[in-house]
């Protein structure tokens, strides 16, 4: 590193030509649990400490298992995109990319068994 | 990888307290970052004192007065001192500014000076921006054209020029970015607010005919997307400037280029 002149370092390994696409894909799932969150809630809330049997055919209705599946799937995704720029901030190199491959397996199974869960109860 | 706790070697030690001057009535306590690379010491936190009564309304004419009359060893940048240049910028009272155009008046209690953070200290208030600098440069902060050159000059439109306005005026003082956490855990890879501001004033110059080579050359997740909006650099610019939305303009143009 020592003789590397200061514009080269500056200048690194030039541009990835990507980071629009994560930049965007944040943007879209911010926009969508905007509007699924509080219909989440309401849901959710909703039926919150109601009898097991009330919860299971409140669940079997369309709109309340469709929204829990959709914030499961859209909030785990958006978890994903930004738990991996939490990383990259933070963790630098091999144990960098070791905790995102690992974030990105821990998300991905959440968002299933969330999902798996809810169409369990609704099915 | 992120560090929590500075360095063994740049751990803040209790430094000299110097004499109150004689006769003065008016005092006021000043604390002043001190390090030399030579002594080989841990760097050392100075106390002075100032008579008010003879001395500028400026944080700049104060460190003036401490070189000139307590002590000369005094290290720091200055050359304007009217918040043109952008050389006196460091960090008083926790916050990056340049010290020419800051008040004494607006400090409440003791005044604290130290070097801009996170940056590599050269000499007491003197940090190494050879980074920055470079950064700034491989932003082509100049005009980019490929048409013929014109016989007398480049036009460009009243609407178009006050486009310009609130990036042309960025002195280059380092306080935005020095000031930006991002910058901080990834400067070496991150561009930071200063050289982003700047970038976005070449890129929405209807004169420049490489926006496309430079939005090219800045999407990257770390050169441009370390910025979290964090919106220190709005804060803390002495020159009223707002980095944090050039960014968010240069982000915006990113994805018109896809969506």
């Amino acid at each position: 590193m020592a003789f590397l002149t200061d514009r080269k370092r500056a200048m690194g390994m030039g541009s990835a030509k990507q980071g629009t696409h994560h930049h965007w894909q944040m943007m879209v799932t911010s926009v969508a649990l905007l509007v699924l969150i509080p219909f989440f809630v309401f849901t959710f809330g909703f039926i919150l400490g109601a009898p097991y049997e009330e919860v299971v055919a409140y669940y079997q209705r369309p709109f309340p298992a469709v929204v829990a599946i959709l914030t499961m799937l859209v909030g785990f995704f958006h978890f994903r995109l930004g738990v991996q720029t939490l990383i990259e901030d933070y963790v630098h190199g091999l144990a960098g990319r070791a905790a995102i491959i690992g974030m990105i397996c821990l998300s991905y199974a959440a968002a299933a068994f969330a999902v798996f869960a809810i169409i369990r109860i609704a099915l | 990888m992120v560090q929590l706790t500075l360095p063994k070697n740049s751990r803040m030690t209790t430094g000299k307290t110097w004499p109150k001057p004689e006769g003065a009535t008016n005092l006021r306590k000043v604390q002043i970052y001190r390090w030399n690379p030579e002594d080989g010491k841990n760097p050392q936190l100075d106390t002075y004192f100032l008579d008010m009564d003879n001395c500028g309304p400026m944080v700049l004419d104060a460190l003036i007065k401490i070189k000139n009359e307590i002590d000369p060893t005094l290290t720091f940048r200055r050359s304007c001192r009217e918040g043109i240049c952008g050389s006196c910028a460091m960090n008083i009272d926790g916050i990056n500014t340049l010290a020419c155009i800051y008040g004494m008046d607006e400090i409440k209690g003791d005044i604290k000076i130290y070097p801009l953070p996170h940056m590599p200290v050269i000499k007491d208030l003197i940090p190494d921006l050879t980074h920055f600098y470079a950064q700034h440069a491989s932003i082509m902060p100049w005009l980019e054209t490929k048409s013929n050159e014109p016989a007398k000059e480049w036009k460009q439109s009243i609407d178009d020029r006050k486009k310009l306005d609130g990036l042309y005026e960025c002195v280059m003082c380092a306080c935005c970015s020095t000031s930006c956490p991002s910058y901080w855990w990834n400067g070496d890879r991150y561009l930071g607010p200063a050289a982003l501001l700047h970038a976005y004033r070449w890129i929405v110059d209807s004169r420049d005919e490489a926006t496309g080579e430079r939005l090219d050359d800045l999407e990257d997740p770390f050169k441009l997307y370390r910025c979290h909006t964090i919106m220190n650099c709005a804060k803390t610019c002495p020159k009223g400037l707002n980095p944090a939305k050039a960014i968010a303009n240069i982000k915006g143009m990113m994805v018109e280029r896809v969506v």
